[in-house]
């Protein structure tokens, strides 16, 4: 069989976009293949998410259950294992987020199948999978061919495809009874939280001064700031700088921090890896400066200076003083 | 609370300029800098400090070569008690599949209560192989932690989701976690210590100490048929500005006023 089956990903009611996005890959490859576009949705009274899902797929498998109200990879597990057995898809797509990781590598070694992590892209050519992604914090493109198998599976780089459907679907749901849960290992979900309370909404200003790894120390934050207060606007980071908590938590700049949409985006020091991308590609208007002129900023930045931000920094702080 | 942490040694790419090796299945790596995966730095460390507050000790295992040894004795400076080298001379290119096979090996006969990789290593980012690991081990397990609380027979974390959100989950011991970046604050591994752990003790382990064949590991495990790495197109997209120094700051300060940046 060449069907291609979607594991959805939903969280607190709310199905999440990347879902949409491998569905509309799914469907590409099913026509490609000649197969029929499954999704599998685990969840507690999900009529109406499952209903969603109905545009994009052929059918969609639901199992509904008290133990699937939170994501929990044990449960998971179980009856994922149980409805890919059964319904022998060729390719399983999984979200590559917080789930889809904490998910896909042991749900591809409990099924003895291959699995490629963050693509990108991907086909199939004769009897062997291709898949598209990066490496090197996106600073190299790398193909992967991987063996012939009976089933792949791959988690899907969110932002990677359109999330609209690719073709209309009257999809037919197929109520699955819940899994056995016996014998599952011991792993409990308890509660979300929220981040802590920002002091400055990064995300409410119109311009953005952003600091990535290339500022090398916490003694070289002002140099950025300066620029940041001569433009009146906050300072905002990459991961790397918030994990050295050189900068608080709440000015990250990405997926697992915030969304940000500036009329203009200045990232200082930042080489622009994917998770960073996800949180300000839609800005108005992105200058970087980097010093390395291949680093991925530059692909979605509309100006890039590529020089020493130390050099760069303030020159640009005494220009923009000038016109103000 | 005996803990087992799960390191590797990356190549330093962060202000590099790459260029792809001759086989086109990786990046020259002969003129890189390398230093411990950023995310294992922090899993060594979360490991230290649970060992501090609860005793027992730390061992520390990563496949590689002589010069892999590296990140075991920086770790070993950083507080752990002992060292494993996996032989894997031949092992570039295979898959999280394989490599958690080897590390499954490893860590079979070793009494643990916790075992900790890094969420995703820095080269070639699959953030696949510690979740691979307690599936193979039969662990429960937990990825993308940030925060972890040891309990009696078990272990309370915080998984870092999306949009600064996050979930708490428990665990039964023994566990796996895979860490975030940002957990914690690695300290700093001063010279006297990696000086001091230059004569610690190491145990070397090849694949037939584990019972396992180049073909097993290689073949069986390993689903990767290739990988072939490329550089994308230099300054596709962006406008670069050029010209002199003031001439390239005072045409981004008219970009930032024109595009509306300056009130």
């Amino acid at each position: 069989m060449n069907d291609v089956l979607v594991v959805a990903e939903h969280r607190r009611g709310k199905m999440r976009d990347v879902t949409f996005e491998a569905l509309h890959k799914a469907r590409a490859v099913a026509r490609e293949n000649g197969g029929a576009v499954v999704a599998a949705l685990l969840g507690k009274d999900c009529a109406n998410l499952a209903g969603k899902l109905k545009d994009y797929a052929d059918r969609v498998l639901l199992v509904d259950s008290s133990d699937f109200e939170n994501y929990n990879a044990e449960p998971y597990l179980a009856a994922l294992t149980g409805l890919i057995s059964q319904h022998k898809p060729r390719l399983v797509l999984i979200a590559h987020s917080a789930s889809g990781m904490d998910l896909a590598p042991a749900l591809a070694i409990r099924l003895k199948a291959p699995l490629v992590t963050d693509c990108m892209d991907f086909h199939f050519d004769g009897d062997r999978l291709k898949a598209k992604r990066s490496c090197y914090g996106g600073k190299i493109e790398a193909l992967v061919t991987v063996k012939p198998a009976p089933l792949y599976i791959l988690t899907v780089r969110p932002g990677s495809f359109p999330a609209e459907p690719l073709q209309p679907a009257q999809g037919e749901i197929v109520p699955c009874p819940p899994p056995s849960l016996a014998n599952l290992r011991n792993r409990t979900f308890i509660q979300y939280t929220e981040a802590e309370v920002a002091d400055v909404d990064i995300a409410a200003a119109d311009i953005l001064v952003s600091v990535g790894r290339g500022i090398g120390k916490p003694e070289n934050i002002p140099i950025a700031q300066e620029l940041a207060d001569a433009l009146n606007s906050p300072l905002s980071c990459s991961r790397p700088v918030a994990d050295q908590k050189w900068l608080s938590k709440t000015r990250q700049v990405g997926s697992s921090g915030k969304t940000v949409k500036p009329k203009i985006y200045l990232a200082i020091g930042i080489s622009g890896a994917f998770q960073h991308q996800a949180g300000m590609r839609g800005s108005d208007t992105i200058i970087a400066i980097n010093k390395d002129p291949r680093a991925p900023i530059f692909k979605i930045a509309h100006y890039g200076i590529v020089d020493d931000l130390f050099k760069i920094t303030p020159v640009l702080t005494r220009k923009i003083r000038e016109l103000v | 609370m005996n803990i087992v942490v799960c390191v590797k040694n990356v190549p330093e790419v962060a202000e590099e300029e790459l260029e792809i090796n001759d086989e086109g299945a990786d990046v020259e790596r002969e003129e890189l800098g390398f230093a411990i995966n950023e995310w294992d730095n922090y899993a060594v460390e979360e490991a230290v400090r649970i060992k501090e507050a609860l005793g027992g000790k730390v061992t520390v295992v990563t496949i590689g070569n002589d010069d892999d040894e590296d990140v075991l004795r920086r770790s070993l400076a950083m507080g752990a008690d002992e060292a494993i080298l996996v032989d894997g001379e031949d092992l570039a290119g295979v898959d999280a599949s394989a490599v958690s096979l080897i590390l499954s090996r490893v860590l079979k006969p070793l009494e643990f209560d916790l075992a900790l990789c890094g969420a995703q290593a820095a080269d070639d980012g699959f953030g696949q192989v510690g979740v691979a690991l307690a599936e193979r081990l039969n662990l429960p397990y937990a990825s993308l932690v940030t925060a972890a609380r040891v309990g009696a027979g078990k272990i309370t974390v915080d998984r870092e989701l999306e949009s600064g959100m996050y979930e708490t989950v428990e665990l039964g011991l023994p566990a796996l976690l895979t860490i975030q970046s940002g957990i914690n604050e690695p300290r700093y591994v001063s010279i006297m210590g990696i000086r001091k752990a230059r004569n610690a003790e190491i145990k070397n382990l090849s694949l037939d100490d584990l019972d396992l064949s180049e073909d097993d590991v290689r073949g069986t495990a390993n689903w990767f048929e290739s990988v072939e790495m490329s550089l994308p197109p230099e300054g596709e997209g962006a406008e670069i500005l050029s010209g002199s120094l003031d001439e390239i700051c005072a045409r981004a300060a008219a970009i930032i006023k024109e595009k509306g940046g300056l009130g």
